[in-house]
C-alpha cells in the first residue's frame, strides 16, 4: 500500500494521560481530510484499548496498531467521502 | 441519530467537576453529543476565574488536600480544568446553566462566562433532553 505522506497526520500524545488522547484523537478526527490518515502516538496503556473503540463507535477504519519502545503508534483511515 | 449524553453538574467540588469534564470529554470523543447541566453549587464553578476553585469532596484539610492532589496532578501531566472545559467546547459540547439556581444565589449572566454557556434554561429543558440520551449522570 503506498501511502501520500502529505495525507499523514500526526498526533503526539507521549506522556498525556486520560482522557487527553482521546480527546486529541477526536480533535484531529474533526480536523481531517477526505482520505487522511491519522496516526498518534502515546504510552498511556487504556488509551491504546480506547482509542480503538472510538474509532469504531465513530465508524472509521483502524489501519494499524504498533508497538515500539513502550509506546503505541495506532493508524486511522477517514474515508474518502466523509 | 447520534447517541447523547446528558450530565447535572451539581456539585462545586473540584474533583467532581474533573469528574463531569473527563466524562464529558471523553463521551464527545467517542461521538456521542453531551450536554452538562450546570446547577447549584455546579454552577458557581461557570463564574467568572472560579471553575477550579472548588474545594476537594473529600480530604480537603482546609485546602491542604486540594493543594497535594493538584501536585500529584501537575506530575501525571493531568489537563487543567481550563484545559478540559476549552476541549469541551471544541468538541461541540453543550453548557448549561440552570436559571433557577441563577435567581436564589443571586448570580446574574454578567457573573458568569457566557462565551462557554450555549443555553440558559430549567429542568424542562433537561429532562426533553435526558429523555433523548442514552446516559444520563447526576454528579
Amino acid at each position: 500500500m503506498s501511502i501520500d505522506t502529505n495525507k499523514i497526520k500526526k498526533v503526539d500524545c507521549l506522556d498525556e494521560t486520560c482522557p487527553v488522547p482521546l480527546v486529541e484523537t477526536r480533535k484531529a478526527i474533526r480536523k481531517a481530510s477526505p482520505g487522511d490518515i491519522i496516526e498518534v502516538t502515546g504510552n498511556h496503556e487504556s488509551s491504546k484499548i480506547e482509542i480503538p473503540m472510538a474509532v469504531e463507535a465513530l465508524g472509521l477504519e483502524l489501519l494499524s496498531i504498533e508497538e515500539k519502545n513502550g509506546n503505541w503508534i495506532i493508524r486511522i483511515k477517514i474515508p474518502e467521502e466523509k | 441519530m447520534t447517541e447523547k449524553a446528558t450530565i447535572i453538574v451539581h456539585s462545586g467540588d473540584f474533583d467532581k467537576i474533573y469528574s463531569a469534564f473527563i466524562i464529558g470529554n471523553g463521551a464527545l470523543a467517542m461521538g456521542m453529543d453531551v450536554s452538562l447541566y450546570f446547577t447549584f453549587f455546579g454552577l458557581e464553578r461557570l463564574k467568572k476565574g472560579k471553575l477550579d476553585k472548588g474545594s476537594l469532596s473529600k480530604m480537603n484539610y482546609f485546602g491542604l488536600g486540594k493543594f497535594m492532589i493538584k501536585l500529584k496532578m501537575k506530575k501525571s501531566n493531568v489537563r487543567s480544568l481550563e484545559g478540559m472545559l476549552s476541549d469541551f467546547v471544541e468538541l461541540g459540547g453543550k453548557i448549561l446553566a440552570c436559571d433557577m439556581t441563577m435567581d436564589i444565589m443571586g448570580i446574574t449572566k454578567d457573573n458568569l462566562r457566557e462565551e462557554v454557556i450555549s443555553n440558559f434554561c430549567s429542568v424542562g429543558t433537561y429532562v426533553k433532553e435526558a429523555r433523548e440520551s442514552v446516559m444520563t449522570l447526576f454528579i
